[in-house]
């Protein structure tokens, strides 16, 4: 038998066939025949590098507002931001208003005291002068008495004289001492004005850098409010804040990599230096205080960093990728390969590291399969089909120019 | 016997073929539109589905935070945690900003939570979820964004490490999620300029900038530019409990709006994409009148050109019904034809939408029906002319 293939006849044919297989193809790739693409991957066992990621500002460890101790009026600011200055230098001057012309009262005022007690000191030389002649008065006058060629009255007076000088001499005595006392009392405030007068002038505490000048010549400051702020540069650490969920591990003496912003691409090396006791409650996270190792140059205080703290590595552990942990409820899980059908499997989990692998301390075994990717999220009925890969990144990157 | 229809067809089947390819074309518009709209809907029902919450805890007296802004202080969310049959809950904020992708830019929805909790995508494509605190990103892989790129959101710019599907707003925008900390910045950060013109205006204002209260301007603006906002807190309830029930004491004693699941779907099918959707249905309806009327008049030119043929048939003494059935067999072969070119054509154009469309079987079986009760409806027309010709003009001129 033959059979007669004319041209049109192998058109009609394979017409189709292309229709035959596209419906074949709309039936296996839409609806519920369908089968949900997932990638596997075996557990892995292995040394575990867990990481910590957090964000932070460069800070001064040591930094001084320098204002005056009472409100006043500023004379001149001498430095300007940026100003390297060194321990003792006058930063700034306030207004003294009056306190020279005080000074010179009190100058007056001290000599003054002086003649006081020179006039006290000879008045006292006066009483004694007066108690030697009421003395040999009186000695003479007790002799003529005990031979009674003065009547007893006239003895008395002289006796009276006589205690009367000696009281003089000690009234004289008490103006002298009280002339000296007036004197150290008028030095005592001298040197307490010349102290508020030192005061007025704003010296550097220590070597270090300006780093804002907040009060210009004229104006007035109130007590304790800054007219320049200081740092020592080489104090400059950065303030790490640390996502408490994604914290375990944090202890000092870590190793960090800084990445600043203005200088990206260059990694810094540095430790934890301190771990605050205190975590901000509203933001919830942890605050450590990160040192480097070398301080970068043209680094700015207040400028943003990213660190990354390496954690000691652990012994043999297994680990998933992140992507294929589910949640179901209260219950971390994974979807384990069984026999080609997915399997939810409970685990507990552990440390996580910054590429995505997450320690799992129970419910998986090294090389048992699991689901990582999906197309879908995944049920116990799913119907499943493995894919090395969900995504073309070849292609994409090679259209990319 | 032989096989009238059969043989018509084979005889013409050119003319048949394309004709049923034209129809087919017409029918797969019409399947693709009512996948636009199905997509419609289920975009709006993937958002809900996706975010995994079974309550929505938003500011009381709004329908957020789709519908509309919500916005709620992100302590809220240990309140929640404390309420009866709430199991797990989490912040989440959500906004819809266009993203640059190297010269141009996409229209997404940011989206800021925490990996593995309530509104986080549960399976990605590629990659892995977010580790670091800040700047990481996954996309949905309709943005077009893949691992390691970097998407600029406001000032920051943050990596792409992980790629998903499916995860789109109800608008259908494809949905970027980046950590609840950043997206709070991003969603209340403004740029620059206006920040420093908001100093500028604080530091003007004598109430703030008092010479005797030093550092209360720097205390001012620094509270002016943090926030502890978010959009919406997501619920999951115990399983065995009824969610109105756990909404109930949430609404009372908390003074927050809660919607459960179907009052979510509510608002968002019925009111957010209601004027769409039915700017979309009434299209559909258009279309499907227009295509019946179409296969109608095609059947009926088709037996026009054939009334001599007819006319031959009923000389040699065809039966009116074999005549009939013969007419009818071919309109239901060319809806066959017509509805099998378009089911296959709309699944192959479908996914070069930029948004989605969704090919549900049960639409398709439906059009498969309403096609063939059309296609036997048009041969009516055309059965009844066919019926009417006089033999005579078989031999007539």
């Amino acid at each position: 038998m033959k059979i007669s293939l004319n041209p049109q006849k192998i058109l009609f044919l394979t017409a189709g066939l292309l229709i035959l297989s596209a419906i074949a193809f709309v039936a296996l790739r839409s609806g519920p025949l369908a089968p949900v693409m997932v990638t596997v991957e075996k557990v892995k066992e292995g040394n575990f590098h867990a990481e910590l990621f957090g964000i932070g500002t460069v800070e001064a460890r040591r930094s001084w507002m320098i204002g005056p101790t009472a409100a006043g009026r500023v004379l001149s600011v001498k430095v300007d931001v940026g100003e390297r200055v060194t321990k003792g230098q006058l930063l700034a001057e306030m207004d003294p208003v009056d306190l020279d012309q005080r000074m010179a009262s009190l100058d007056a005022s001290l000599d003054k005291a002086a003649s006081a007690q020179t006039a006290a000191s000879a008045q006292q030389k006066d009483a004694m002068a007066r108690l030697d002649l009421a003395t040999s008065n009186m000695q003479r006058n007790q002799d003529l008495a005990d031979k009674n060629f003065i009547s007893p009255g006239a003895l008395e007076a002289r006796a009276q004289e006589k205690i009367s000088a000696l009281a003089m001499i000690q009234v004289a005595a008490a103006n002298t001492k009280s002339a000296g006392q007036e004197l150290t009392r008028l030095k005592a405030e001298r040197a307490a004005l010349q102290q508020q007068r030192v005061n007025v002038r704003l010296l550097s505490p220590v070597d270090g850098v300006v780093t804002t000048r907040d009060a210009e010549a004229g104006s007035t400051v109130v007590a304790g409010q800054p007219v320049l702020r200081l740092i020592d540069p080489a104090s400059l650490w950065i303030k790490l804040r640390i996502d408490q969920g994604r914290s375990a591990g944090l202890v000092p003496h870590l190793k960090a990599q800084i990445s600043l912003r203005s200088q990206a691409q260059d990694r810094f090396e540095g430790q934890v230096e301190r771990i605050e006791i205190l975590s901000d409650s509203i933001t919830e996270e942890r605050i450590a205080m990160v040192s480097f190792t070398r301080s970068p140059m043209g680094i700015s205080v207040g400028e943003m960093a990213e660190v990354t703290l390496q954690l000691p590595v652990s012994a043999k552990a297994i680990s998933v990728p992140n992507a294929s942990l589910h949640q179901q409820g209260l219950t971390t899980g994974v979807w384990r390969m069984v026999a080609g059908k997915p399997v939810f499997a409970a685990v507990r989990t552990g440390a996580s590291s910054l590429d995505g692998q997450v320690q799992i301390l129970e419910g998986l075994q090294a090389d048992q399969e699991i689901v990582v990717y999906s197309q879908k999220t995944l049920n116990a009925d799913s119907h499943v089909q493995v894919t090395p890969s969900l995504v073309k990144p070849q292609t994409r990157q090679s259209a990319a120019p | 016997m032989i096989n009238l229809a059969g043989r018509d067809i084979l005889h013409s089947w050119q003319k048949f073929v394309f004709t049923g390819i034209g129809l087919g074309l017409l029918i797969g518009v019409t399947l693709t539109m009512a996948g636009v709209y199905r997509g419609m809907v289920d975009d709006a029902r993937a958002l809900l589905t996706n975010s995994g919450a079974d309550l929505w805890v938003v500011q009381k007296d709004t329908q957020g935070p789709y519908a509309e802004s919500s916005s709620l202080k992100d302590d809220w969310v240990r309140s929640m945690l404390g309420m009866p049959g709430v199991m797990r809950a989490s912040n989440v904020t959500y906004f819809t900003m266009q993203v640059k992708r190297a010269s141009q830019d996409v229209r997404a929805m940011v989206v800021g939570g925490e990996p593995l909790s309530p509104g986080w995508p549960s399976h990605l494509l590629a990659g892995r979820h977010i580790t670091r605190g800040h700047y990481e990103s996954v996309a949905d892989i309709k943005t077009g964004f893949s691992v390691g790129d970097q998407i600029q959101i406001r000032r920051q710019f943050y990596k792409v490490v992980g790629i998903t599907q499916r995860m789109v707003s109800s608008g259908g925008d494809p949905m970027v999620f980046i950590s609840l900390k950043d997206a709070q910045e991003a969603q209340f950060l403004k740029d620059n300029d206006a920040i420093l013109n908001e100093r500028v205006r604080t530091a003007s204002n004598p109430l703030f900038n008092r010479p005797s209260v030093p550092g209360l301007l720097e205390a001012i603006q620094a509270s002016q530019t943090s926030s502890h906002n978010v959009n919406a807190v997501l619920v999951q309830i115990h399983p065995d409990e009824q969610p109105e029930q756990v909404a109930q004491p949430i609404r009372r004693w908390k003074h927050l709006e809660v919607f459960t699941r179907e009052g979510m779907e509510e608002i968002l099918v019925a009111k957010l994409i209601a004027t769409s959707a039915k700017q979309i249905g009434m299209f559909l309806v258009i279309l499907a009148i227009v295509s019946a009327a179409i296969v109608a008049f095609i059947i009926y030119t088709m037996t026009l050109g054939k009334i001599r043929e007819i006319a031959v048939l009923k000389l040699i003494g065809t039966r009116n019904t074999t005549i009939a059935w013969m007419i009818m067999q071919q309109a239901l072969g060319l809806g066959v034809i017509g509805f099998f070119v378009g089911k296959v054509s709309a699944t192959f154009w479908a996914p070069i939408f930029p948004k989605f469309v969704l090919l549900e079987t049960a639409d398709a079986l439906s059009g498969f029906g309403v096609t063939m009760v059309i296609c036997a409806l048009a041969s009516t027309l055309a059965i009844r002319v066919a019926l009417q010709v006089d033999p005579a003009q078989a031999i007539g001129g």
